[in-house]
């Protein structure tokens, strides 16, 4: 027995729709069945997994908080791969924006202005735009690969933020733990509503540029351009456009956004600097990125998706103790069933019975 | 098609209909929030021993849960607002890098208790509970400067906070009281937790030419090191003899589970109040694991200190003391405040390292 | 001292060399996985796993090699025969692979490991200094003979020719009757055994136990050196010892206690690879010839 593809003719609108879902149906039933075979209740599991965290408003703004960052992250990436850039150090510019963004609240704690909040934002994403510079410079005159520079850069930039809260930025009044100061209520991403949750403005920025980059990707020449540099640099010489450029422009986009995601968390959600202010999301993001298929839309729907498996893993490991490991399997599941599910868009899968082939091949 | 589209209706309907279940039991629910995973053979699993003593003591009136890999930051903070949603009465957070979040959530949360292990923050229903491990480390100190032939120990050390700072100078205090020219060279590892790199870390200290090697990050891979290369190691966190029958000196090991145990009963009969807890070796918080591979006079050595820590005749950190540039610390006679302790960032003479400003 | 050091190097960097040489020989042929911590981790526990079990750590390391494969065929079906996007799943096999490890290592955490014993050869281990690259364990002469057997393989052989062709343009390589599908598992397959076997030499020689993320992203490191080394499995060796090099001399140079500041110290092997890597890169013509023009791109046979 083989599997064949076939190419459709063009994307499959019915399979668009339906292959999340059918992905969703078989992460229910295999995760199911992990969850009997590990003598948990099923249902009780996948209820606390996927539904738990949906059914009360605090929750829902913890995974708006989750989904920020993704979404901001994701979204620049989106813009990079298609042009081909691999950017994979999106989790240094991150920390790098935190950095730049913090400057103010912890070297100028004294300097309370109504500007220091949007100042912070812009600083933050040119941070983050400068660090993803550095592979941007280098591959563009120095022919260097970005998806190596990339990623070492993002244990350097870890480094230094260890080295920075550690040493010179440390809160003199923290006994010497180390954390900067805390940010003054002026310098903190205010919630949206915060009668409900403390959910606050970079999910909506996320939005934002979510529905902006979209925006370009689809009505403008930047975004033709893109897309044409991406599949073909030689087709976009033709065309007049540069690579070289497009390389700055794409990392530049990406790192600012990454920036961005850095400086909007720590102020917004934790209030000063840490050794470690990301779980991860310049990773995550990445998969966001193609789980969203590319597609800064697509990619809000699997932010939040990616963040919703976190929520319920949480909650699943509370209510029914499953460990962290199984919440992880569970998430790799998904994923995988996202992804092979995702074929259907293209391609008709058919099954082939060697057997019966030659049998008609006989025949004939 | 439809019949897919059926069947997801149907099983969403399932899903969503059973609801949480509800919890028909009055047991109190104590709850745990670990940064790392509850087998990580270290830090976090030795909270987890204690919780599991905690439940086979008072299992017919508590019962536990553990959230396990919170990351620092906005996750602890939504990971402990869970918590005390779904019932916990009483929050174990059980990281340094928790204590912003649980300050936050405790403040919405006023009906629940918290306990913040080793942070300096409280509030009247968060408390914060430490163990003086540099007692310990005195004691270690002791061992290995009669046990060092060259007179220079290793110490590979996580990162530079006051907690582990405190460890090295107790340790090269304790180490001078039996030989005035004892060296520490140190190594920082920037991690808790890196078999691999804690290894590298332990063959570059005995290829400098130390003789003797301690830890404070939490594999037993410098233990494996030590027993291989033929030197004498101390343990961290648990007792990590079986790495080396031969090797381990003794450990420090943390025993959370008396102090869990104690703090839960507090719970149930209504005594439970904030407080600023730093146990030390006389409370049980910390214990010596054996001490083996010495000869008897070290064995000696090492438990009449022992003896003296817990009876409060010694307190390691007693003058004099010099600072690493030569200024005076501490007077003749004088013991360490708690709270320059706590906070501590500077090394005392005899450590042959910077520490990072 | 200097044979000390250069035994800590040895250690250190053989894992990388060996995962690298694995994703190199699948990058060849045009598949990027980006699962190779994840098919590492699985290596490593299934090694420690087996040699507790069986008792023979050689035993374990055959495990480890067949679990790195195995895992990796997960990768292959999605990707060559669902042509699901390889950055994604690659990413999913490391999150699934930490996910998986910790829970089937879970009992073994804090068992005393079994270590993979030195083989010494005879005569040439007596040779002064250079005799210790003779008493090393079986992982060192196999990462060894594998830089020589994947670079005679790769610019030696007609199937490594092959190989490369569907790397360098899938297309032509079908059409001159080039098994694509069939050749791109088989590359899948060795880089996952190779994975898989540097995670064996994680868990029985390097640090001989189990712990949970013991990798601590080694994997990351090994897939960073395939580029650093432009494809080249020699330039795997020399990047693998040049990191391995590096993280032990920063170690070094705290004990020494100069006072730099360790997390410069820390960063100093990722600033080195990068600025390295420039320096090589400024041959813009190997560079071009040596990277598999398919990478990362789907291919469906038409038909």
């Amino acid at each position: 027995m083989r599997i064949e593809l076939e190419k459709r003719a063009g994307a499959s609108r019915l399979f668009s729709f339906l292959s999340p879902l059918l992905a969703l149906l078989l992460t229910v039933i295999f995760g199911g069945i992990m969850f009997a075979l590990l003598g948990k209740d099923p249902i009780h599991a996948l209820h606390s997994f996927f539904i738990e965290p949906l059914l009360e408003v605090w929750s829902l703004h913890e995974l708006a908080i989750k989904a920020g960052p993704l979404i901001l992250i994701a979204v620049g990436l989106s813009v990079c791969y298609r042009s081909n850039n691999w950017n994979i150090g999106a989790e240094g510019q991150y920390v790098m924006g935190a950095i730049a963004g913090s400057i103010l609240p912890v070297v100028f704690f004294e300097w309370n202005s109504p500007l220091i909040l949007p100042l912070m934002l812009i600083m933050g994403a040119i941070g983050g735009a400068l660090y993803a510079g550095i592979p941007a410079l280098l591959k563009a005159h120095f022919n260097t690969n970005e998806i190596l520079t990339s990623l070492m850069l993002v244990y350097i930039a870890q480094l230094f933020l260890d080295w920075l809260v550690r040493g010179a930025w440390r809160n003199p009044q923290g006994m010497n733990f180390p954390e900067t100061r805390s940010f003054a209520p002026e310098a903190v991403l205010p919630p949206i509503m915060e009668a409900s949750g403390r959910a606050h403005w970079s999910f909506v920025f996320a939005l934002i540029a979510a529905v902006a980059v979209w925006f370009m990707m689809h009505y403008t020449l930047k975004g033709f351009e893109v897309t044409v540099l991406g599949q073909s640099p030689r087709a976009g010489r033709f065309a007049g456009f540069s690579s070289r450029k497009m390389i700055w422009f794409s990392m530049l986009l990406s790192g600012g956004l990454a920036g961005f995601a850095g400086i909007s968390e720590v102020s917004g959600s934790i209030g000063h600097l840490q050794p470690i202010i990301s779980p991860g999301y310049g990773f995550t993001a990445i998969i966001v990125a193609f789980l969203g298929r590319l597609n800064p839309l697509g990619i809000i729907a699997s932010g939040l998706v990616l963040a919703l498996t976190y929520l319920g893993g949480e909650a699943a490991q509370l209510s029914i103790g499953v460990s962290d490991k199984v919440t992880r399997v569970f998430q790799g599941l998904l994923l995988f069933f996202v992804l092979s599910c995702d074929t259907l868009i293209h391609y008709k899968v058919r099954l082939v019975f060697d057997r019966v082939r030659q049998k008609i091949e006989g025949a004939a | 098609m439809k019949k897919l589209a059926l069947a997801l209706a149907a099983t969403a309907a399932i899903v969503f209909s059973i609801g949480t279940a509800a919890q028909a039991e009055d047991k109190k629910k104590i709850c745990f929030i670990y940064v790392g995973s509850k087998t990580d053979g270290g830090w976090t699993q030795a909270h987890d021993i204690g919780r599991q003593q905690l439940e086979k003591e008072l299992g017919d009136k508590i019962e536990t849960a553990v959230l396990e890999n919170v990351p620092e930051g906005p996750d602890a903070e939504r990971a402990l607002e869970r918590m005390a949603r779904s019932g916990c009465s009483l929050i174990f957070a059980t990281s340094f890098g928790f204590m912003d979040a649980t300050i936050k959530v405790a403040e919405k949360f006023p009906d629940v208790k918290f306990e913040h292990a080793t942070g300096y923050k409280a509030a009247p229903n968060v408390a914060t509970y430490n163990a003086r491990f540099y007692e310990g480390r005195y004691i270690q100190g002791q061992i290995a400067a009669k046990m060092s032939e060259k007179g220079v120990a290793g110490y590979i050390a996580s990162f530079p906070i006051p907690e582990v700072v405190m460890g090295i100078n107790s340790f090269v205090h304790g180490a001078q009281s039996v030989n005035p020219d004892f060296k520490v060279k140190v190594i920082w590892a920037n991690t808790w937790f890196d078999p691999g790199k804690e290894a590298d870390a332990a063959k570059a200290l005995i290829d400098q030419g130390v003789d003797i090697l301690t830890q404070h990050t939490d594999t037993t891979a410098p233990m494996q090191v030590a027993a291989e290369r033929g030197i004498k190691a101390f343990g961290q966190a648990s007792d990590m003899i079986a790495a080396g029958p031969n090797t381990q000196l003794t450990a420090i090991v943390d025993t959370w589970g008396a102090y869990y145990v104690k703090r839960a009963n507090a719970l149930l009969d209504g005594t439970w109040k904030s407080e600023q807890i730093w146990d030390g070796l006389k409370d049980g918080i910390l214990t010596m694991a054996p001490y083996t591979n010495m000869p008897d006079d070290v064995k000696k050595m090492a438990e009449e200190t022992e003896a003296k820590i817990r009876s409060g005749e010694l307190h390691p950190f007693t003058g004099p003391i010099n600072k690493q540039d030569g200024s005076q610390w501490l007077k003749d006679g004088e013991k360490a405040e708690d709270g320059v302790l706590l906070g501590m960032n500077f090394y005392i003479a005899g450590v042959d390292d910077k520490l990072p400003q | 001292m200097l044979e000390a050091i250069l035994l800590t190097v040895i250690t250190a960097a053989t894992p990388l060399v060996i995962a690298s040489l694995g994703e190199l020989v699948a990058e060849r042929s045009g598949v990027l996985n980006l699962g190779v911590e994840g098919m590492m981790i699985m290596g490593a526990v299934a090694a420690f796993a087996i040699t507790q079990i069986s008792g023979s750590p050689y035993m374990g390391l055959l495990a480890g090699i067949a679990c790195g494969g195995l895992f990796s065929l997960l990768f292959g079906f999605l990707t060559l025969t669902l042509v699901a996007n390889q950055v994604a799943t690659g990413l999913s096999l490391t999150l699934l692979g930490l996910g998986v490890s910790g829970m089937l290592g879970e009992s073994f955490v804090g068992v005393p490991g079994i270590k993979l014993q030195p083989i010494v050869i005879p005569l040439l281990s007596d040779i002064p200094f250079l005799g210790l690259l003779f008493r090393q364990d079986i992982a060192f002469y196999l990462s060894i003979a594998l830089v020589v057997g994947v670079n005679w393989f790769l610019f030696r052989s007609r199937a490594g020719l092959k190989l490369r062709a569907i790397g360098d343009n899938h297309g032509s390589a079908h059409a001159l009757g080039i098994e694509v599908i069939r050749t791109r598992y088989l590359a899948v397959l060795f880089g996952g055994a190779c994975a898989g076997l540097a995670g064996a030499q994680l868990s029985l020689i390097y640090t001989p136990q189990w712990v949970e993320n013991m990798t601590a992203g080694r994997g990351w490191i090994a897939l960073a050196l395939v580029v650093f080394a432009s494809w080249r499995p020699w330039r795997v060796l020399a990047g693998g010892y040049l990191f391995g090099a590096v993280s032990i001399g920063q170690l070094h140079a705290q004990a020494m206690g100069l006072g730099i500041p360790s997390q410069f110290l820390s960063a100093l092997p990722y600033a080195a690879t990068i600025i390295v890597l420039i320096v090589i890169s400024q041959n813009r013509r190997t560079t071009l010839i040596n990277t598999p023009a398919s990478l990362g791109k789907p291919f469906v046979p038409d038909r």
